[in-house]
């Protein structure tokens, strides 16, 4: 397992460049999930369908 | 031809098309890089001609340059065809596929940046193919940063197209400027290896297509939810969006 992490000594290198590629591909689509939910409640709200109905 | 492809160059009739292939296109590309990183790691040999194992950082390199480029073609096409027919999701379009396009630039100058300290010896080096690549993801951001600035959506459109339009000039230039003539010329050098795909093991190459699909059905799923956002926010007023927003809430 810890040689497999080392990968004969690159191991900084290679898990730096998969982890940003990670992080960035995760990251985009959380956000923009998260911007059209809001969005959508925004949207919701501006057309008066929420006023007076369930919270 | 019974399809009548006009009605689809509105938002009212393609949004919920791009609602739902949004779950296929993310699913496809989970699936896609989890089958990808293993192919990467564990079917491929550990030495790849002169270099060690820190050549495994091309799976993730290789397909993001892929992606920024063709992400930023898409983009001026799209830029072209709404300054030409002046439609308008053409232009959202542009909008939606900018940031993804940032995305991988930025990812491909991250890995290239380790790579390149690995195999060159150095982070950074001002090479033809990695100054374009800088140069592209400043067009990407440049793009973005000319569309908020104009308060007027339909002036912002026009003007960031142009800019999309005007900056593809960088495109051949990142993909040819490896295969200079004469490498030792102060005038044209690079530093940056020439394309070895047909000489590459297949195993590899295996290894980077599946990554590069798994990158395209991302930028797919990435890109519609952007444009799903940016079709309800500027369409906000219209009959379709109020309608669409009275029956899901």
């Amino acid at each position: 397992m810890a040689e497999f992490f080392s990968m004969g000594g690159y191991g900084f290198y290679i898990w730096c460049s998969f982890a940003m590629a990670l992080l960035l591909l995760v990251i985009e689509p959380v956000w923009l999930m998260r911007q059209h939910k809001v969005l959508l409640r925004q949207l919701a709200r501006m057309s008066g369908i929420n006023d007076g109905g369930e919270s | 031809m019974a399809i009548n492809w006009f009605k689809y160059s509105s938002p009212a009739s393609f949004y919920p098309i791009v609602d739902k292939s949004i779950p296929w296109f993310m699913g496809a590309a989970i699936v896609l890089a989890i089958a990808g990183l293993y192919l990467s790691f564990f079917t491929t040999p550990d030495v790849l001609q002169d270099q060690k194992q820190y050549y495994r950082i091309i799976f993730i390199h290789v397909p993001a340059a892929w992606m920024s480029m063709w992400l930023y073609i898409i983009m001026a096409i799209w830029a072209v065809i709404g300054l030409v027919f002046n439609t308008r999701l053409s232009f959202m379009m542009a909008t939606a596929l900018a940031p993804t396009g940032a995305l991988f630039t930025f990812l491909a100058l991250w890995t290239g940046s380790f790579w390149g300290k690995t195999s060159w010896g150095t982070w950074w080096d001002w090479d033809p193919r990695l100054t374009f690549e800088l140069i592209l993801l400043f067009l990407f951001i440049g793009y973005m940063a000319l569309h908020t600035a104009i308060d007027d959506p339909r002036r912002a459109d026009r003007a960031a197209a142009l800019l999309a339009l005007v900056g593809v000039f960088c495109v051949p230039i990142i993909y040819y400027s490896v295969q200079c003539p004469d490498p030792n010329s102060l005038n044209c050098r690079a530093l940056h290896q020439t394309s070895s795909l047909r000489s590459i093991e297949s195993s590899i190459l295996t290894s980077m297509m599946v990554m590069t699909l798994a990158y395209w059905m991302y930028s797919f799923a990435a890109v519609f939810m952007r444009l799903r956002s940016i079709m309800l926010e500027r369409e906000k007023g219209s009959d379709w969006v109020k309608e669409m927003i009275g029956r899901i809430s």
